[in-house]
């Protein structure tokens, strides 16, 4: 099973200005792409017949404070037709803004709003960026590093 | 979190109310605030996030191996799936795949862990529409699947039987002659089950067209499991992508046609019995042999070795003092646990503990559906919905 090989190959062909950066572990292939184009790059890959990806999977980021940017918004795509997945980053200074996946995927709206109440990135577009799991009243951003586990 | 109670101004005449979190028929703490216009639903707000015990910051705080009892409470109606859920990724990044007999016990874990998560959803769903007998019957089969838990794992509910590279123990063969006992007796009660509901007039009017969900919906919404393939989109990932040997077991994914209440009914029922087919095609062919990896730097050595051989004694205090390396890296493995696919996305730096683990719930985005699914059904009706969607808040808020 290679997952998305085809599918980041063909990305990294038709839009070479795009793609910053790819990968594979253990035949899981992955595309790092431009902020600025997140939006169009998941349109193509869910509504072009080649890749197909009808599902977004997950939205979710990892902070890494110690790069240039530090924030990596991460989301799962799979095909149903294909039976294919494929992982798409972006990296974004730390609290974005970063446009949303919501007019594509109604799965954004909530993945995002957990993204934002982990993390604090700003989806733009976003029709409801709210905290889901933490109280409305907290103040915090819990997944990011810099916030230990205990404070005691 | 404060209570938003506000009017809408395109909508004066409508009446906000709220349900829960604390509601016998939000199967755990769900609240949601439901706007109505005489007893039709305008607008529905799930408000989920009163169980969240923050188990992604948690994982990256502890070794592999420590997370796994973390994993019990996650979805804690079925806590061995997602045991074996985590093993299984956190094998994938290492590289490494469990012996035969491990993986076919792991199925049977599974599968056992199905059927106990959806006789409870089918009592539970059958109770808050009125049908209170089904619970008692569910209920009295769901103590014998947690009897059988209970002889395997030593609990009930805080399994952790899988460890990375392998299982707590192996299956005792006595253990294997009471499944058998289970597993032939299952059919006959999942009839029993079905002649109680399946053509049921009152059961058939309070779920027949009701929350249904077309397959764009359910696919724009991410929804998966049942849920999903009652609205007719025939995707498991035991088919999809097979783990820990599914590829080996003769199994059908059912379907609905409608996508409502009574299509999930209709799929979680056959599902049960896929699951016993499972069962029992797994306690046919369970071949012998170990039960774990041998790997003495991943794995625990058996304890006779400890206490005799220098070199054994040391791996065992490195693993449980210390835990084990994995490489850098970055993977998402995804299960089919009874509420849809599970995910663990976990990024390694190396070292002993993950720098990211993410958890891509099913509960969490079948749930999210629950607004468009009430939208212009009865108040009744949502208690319905919210029962078929089959959602466990440990999982949901994680």
């Amino acid at each position: 099973m290679a997952d998305g090989a085809l599918a980041v190959d063909l990305l990294s062909r038709q839009f070479s200005d795009a793609v910053v950066e790819t990968g594979s572990f253990r035949e899981q292939h992955w595309a790092v792409v431009d902020p600025q184009r997140w939006l169009e790059l998941a349109g193509f890959l869910r509504n072009d017949p080649r890749t197909a990806y009808d599902v977004l999977v997950d939205v979710t980021a990892v902070h890494w404070p110690h790069r240039t940017p530090p924030m990596e918004v991460v989301a799962h795509l799979y095909s149903h037709g294909r039976n294919d997945r494929i992982r798409l980053k972006a990296r974004i200074p730390d609290r974005g803004p970063i446009a949303s996946l919501t007019p594509l995927w109604d799965s954004a709206n909530w993945n995002e709003r957990e993204t934002f109440d982990m993390f604090g990135i700003e989806f733009s577009g976003h029709p409801d960026l709210r905290r889901i799991l933490m109280a409305d009243d907290y103040t915090d951003f819990p997944l990011r590093k810099e916030l230990p586990l205990y404070r005691g | 979190m404060p209570a938003k109670y506000e009017t809408s101004v395109e909508r004066p005449d409508t009446l906000t109310i709220n349900m829960g979190p604390s509601h016998p028929a939000t199967h755990g703490v769900l609240r949601v605030i439901l706007e109505l216009d005489g007893e039709t639903v305008v607008k529905c707000d799930p408000v989920c996030g009163y169980l969240h015990r923050g188990m992604e910051k948690i994982a990256e705080n502890r070794t592999y191996l420590q997370f796994i009892p973390y994993t019990d409470r996650m979805d804690y109606l079925s806590p061995l799936s997602a045991n074996v859920g985590f093993a299984l990724a956190v094998e994938e990044l290492l590289g490494i795949t469990v012996p035969p007999r491990c993986q076919a016990i792991r199925v049977m874990c599974c599968e056992l862990a199905r059927i106990g998560s959806h006789l409870v959803w089918l009592g539970t769903s059958a109770l808050d529409l009125g049908a209170g007998t089904m619970f008692f019957h569910t209920f009295k089969d769901r103590e014998w699947h947690y009897d059988l838990v209970e002889d395997l794992t030593g609990a009930r509910l805080t399994t952790s039987f899988t460890r990375v590279g392998g299982i707590l123990h192996d299956a005792a063969p006595d253990w294997l002659k009471r499944l058998r006992e289970f597993v032939d007796a299952m059919p006959r009660r999942i009839d029993e089950y079905e002649s109680l509901l399946t053509r049921n007039p009152i059961w058939l009017k309070r779920t027949q067209g009701v929350g249904r969900l077309t397959a764009q919906e359910a696919l724009s919404y991410g929804v998966t499991g049942p849920v999903l393939r009652a609205s007719g989109i025939a995707y498991d990932v035991r088919k999809a992508s097979p783990y820990s040997g599914y590829e080996n077991y003769a199994f059908e994914i059912p379907t609905g046609t409608e996508g409502d209440v009574y299509d999930r009914y209709l799929v979680r029922i056959e599902e049960m019995r896929q699951s016993v087919r499972i069962l029992d095609q797994a306690l046919k062919t369970i071949p012998g042999g170990p039960v774990d990896v041998d790997d003495p730097k991943i794995f625990l050595p058996p304890k006779k070795k400890v206490l005799t051989s220098m070199e054994e004694l040391i791996h065992q205090f490195m693993i449980v003092t210390e835990g084990f390396e994995c490489p850098p890296g970055e993977i998402y493995v995804a299960t089919e646990v009874p509420k849809g696919e599970l995910g663990f996305y976990i990024v390694s730096e190396g070292g002993k503990a993950p720098y990211r683990c993410r958890i891509r719930s099913s509960a969490f985005n079948n749930l999210a559906s629950l607004a468009t699914q009430v939208q212009g059904e009865l108040v009744a009706d949502v208690v319905a919905c919210i029962g078929s969607i089959d959602p466990v808040m440990g999982e949901v808020d994680r």
